[in-house]
């Protein structure tokens, strides 16, 4: 694998007592798709709150193109380049469209080679954000709402994207879409962790595949490989 | 002129110093879920330190809107430094963050006490407002006009700030979402202190602003606190609109129960905001905080 961009390493978390990772690795190659999988409640979102520094490991690391960032707090790792469109979308409600774009706005590293995302070339990628820049985000329709999540993650211009299952809750046809721009995104070269719950969706598009199983890594393994060897998906993911 | 109109020119004219008050207490509470029982405080520490200016006890006499900005900076820097020493550590706990606010506030009593004595220091109208605005048949006192001026125009100033700029912006996302703005890169932790020292601030300049009508003596700082606590609990926290509309409101009922049911006052005061409690828990003005 060529440059990791980010990588887990032997994390164990809690919440309180609970125990929800145990010895959690993987590692994300630079403009790569790693597909996190894993059925309601293994894990995965805490596998966000960790990275993110939301929620800090009792053991192991996380460390983003070289760097530790394992105790870094939330806005120190958005800094190192890492954005994340969280479960839920969590956009601000009480923000205009505008202006949850505007806050989120980080100037690119120096050296990176894209033209740098800023509102306008956001709302060129989805017109109909355009169209509502002035509204209240909380009147947004669910599709829109990803679609500014993802906008609002973009602003931050990250090395490394993380997408926490964004096709929850969405109509097929908006579903189609949002795959679509996660394509274009990995096209342009950027590092993306996709979770999901729906193993179908994602493998199309990631490279790797990483499942969890009550916070423990169950598979690592690439789509092709798991189609060759007929893995019993079922047995990880529940039955779709 | 006619009582009604007088009680009708102080309602306003007290709302206005309401809500220079209350709309830091609303700040602070919306974005950081503190409920700062040093806000009475910190306006009455901004009445004494300006007051302390304005008549000339260290020696020298200042203007009194000098003193007043004076006044207003230093609270403001006692406010961050509360925040970033003590609140800081305290995130998320309530209880805790009351019962370090209601110390403070006790503590901070003592030393007013102590510097400034247990006797009422009066503090003149600045110069060129004592006297009256002619409307037609009414006259106004200038200085009240001119608190209802500064209160419209601190008001419009605040909501110039949160809402037509990238810092208010920012906070409020703080207030919607603090962990959701903290992954996007607001530093919502410095984003408190600023909003600290400027509740902080805005209190102390309505303790000097207010100097001349309510005067400064040792447990108005207690006097001022639940008025706050009505404020922001009939408008909503987190709301401007809701401060300033709950400001006017309270000045209304505070005056009138006063003249009227002097027996009742807090009877009267407190009643809407029972109901308000009951019926709108989230204020008049502001969102259901989950
Ligand atoms: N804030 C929390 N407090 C306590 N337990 C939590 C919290 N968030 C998640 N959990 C628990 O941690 C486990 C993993 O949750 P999560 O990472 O959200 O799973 P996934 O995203 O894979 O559905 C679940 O058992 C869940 O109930
Ligand atoms: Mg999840």
């Amino acid at each position: 694998m060529a440059t990791s961009a980010l990588s887990l390493k032997n994390i164990d978390a809690y919440y309180g007592d609970s125990h929800v990772l145990t010895d959690v690795s993987f590692e994300l190659g630079e403009a790569r798709m790693l597909g996190l999988l894993g059925r309601n409640g293994a894990g995965k979102s805490t596998c966000m709150s960790v990275t993110m520094g939301l929620l800090a490991p009792r053991r192991g690391e996380v460390v983003v193109f070289g760097d530790k960032v394992t105790g870094l707090s939330p806005e120190m790792v958005a800094a190192q380049g890492v954005a994340l469109v969280p479960q839920g979308r969590r956009i601000f409600k009480s923000l205009t469209v505008r202006e949850n774009l505007m806050v989120a706005a980080r100037k690119p590293d120096a050296g990176s080679k894209h033209a740098p995302w800023i509102a306008e070339t956001v709302f060129a990628m989805f017109p109909r954000l355009a169209e509502r820049h002035k509204q209240i985000a909380a009147h947004l329709s669910g599709g829109e709402q990803q679609m500014l999540a993802i906008g609002r993650a973009l602003m931050g211009n990250p090395r490394v994207l993380l997408m926490d299952e964004p096709s929850e809750g969405l109509a097929p046809q908006i579903v189609a879409e949002v795959m679509a721009t996660i394509r274009k995104l990995k096209e342009s070269g950027l590092s993306i962790v996709l979770v999901e719950q729906n193993p179908r969706l994602v493998f199309d598009v990631a490279d790797d595949i990483v499942i969890l199983n009550t916070g423990r890594v169950a598979v690592v393994s690439t789509p092709a490989q798991l189609d060759k060897d007929g893995v019993d998906l079922t047995q990880h993911l529940g039955v779709f | 002129m006619n009582f009604w109109l007088v009680l009708t020119a102080n309602s306003v004219t007290f709302g206005g110093l309401l809500f220079l008050l209350s709309a830091g207490f609303s700040l602070i509470f919306g974005l950081m879920r503190i409920p700062n029982l040093t806000h009475g405080s910190l306006f009455m520490l901004g009445a004494y330190v300006g007051a302390t200016f304005v008549v000339g006890l260290l020696g020298f006499q200042l203007n009194f809107w000098l003193a007043a900005i004076l006044a207003t900076l230093a609270v403001a820097a006692v406010g961050a430094l509360a925040e970033r020493l003590l609140l800081r550590r305290l995130p998320g706990d309530q209880l805790a963050q009351v019962l370090v606010t209601l110390g403070l506030s006790f503590m901070a009593a003592d030393f007013c006490l102590m510097v400034w004595g247990g006797d009422p220091l009066n503090i003149a109208t600045p110069g060129g407002l004592g006297g009256f605005v002619r409307f037609g048949v009414m006259v106004f006192p200038a200085y009240r006009l001119a608190i209802i001026v500064i209160a419209i125009v601190v008001a419009v100033g605040l909501w110039l700030l949160l809402d037509r700029t990238r810092l208010g912006a920012m906070i409020r996302a703080g207030v919607d979402d603090p962990d959701m703005a903290r992954v996007v890169g607001i530093r919502v932790s410095q984003l408190f202190t600023v909003v600290f020292a400027l509740g902080a601030g805005l209190a102390a300049f309505a303790g000097i602003i207010g100097g001349p009508i309510l005067s400064v003596y040792p447990g108005l700082d207690q006097d001022m606190l639940p008025l706050a606590l009505v404020v922001v609990i009939l408008g909503g926290s987190g709301s401007l609109l809701g401060s300033f509309v709950g400001s006017i409101i309270v000045g209304f009922i505070y005056n009138f129960g006063q003249a009227l049911l002097p027996e009742l006052a807090y009877f009267v005061l407190f009643m809407p905001m029972l109901l308000v409690l009951l019926l709108r828990p989230q204020g008049l003005f502001g969102r259901h905080v989950p």
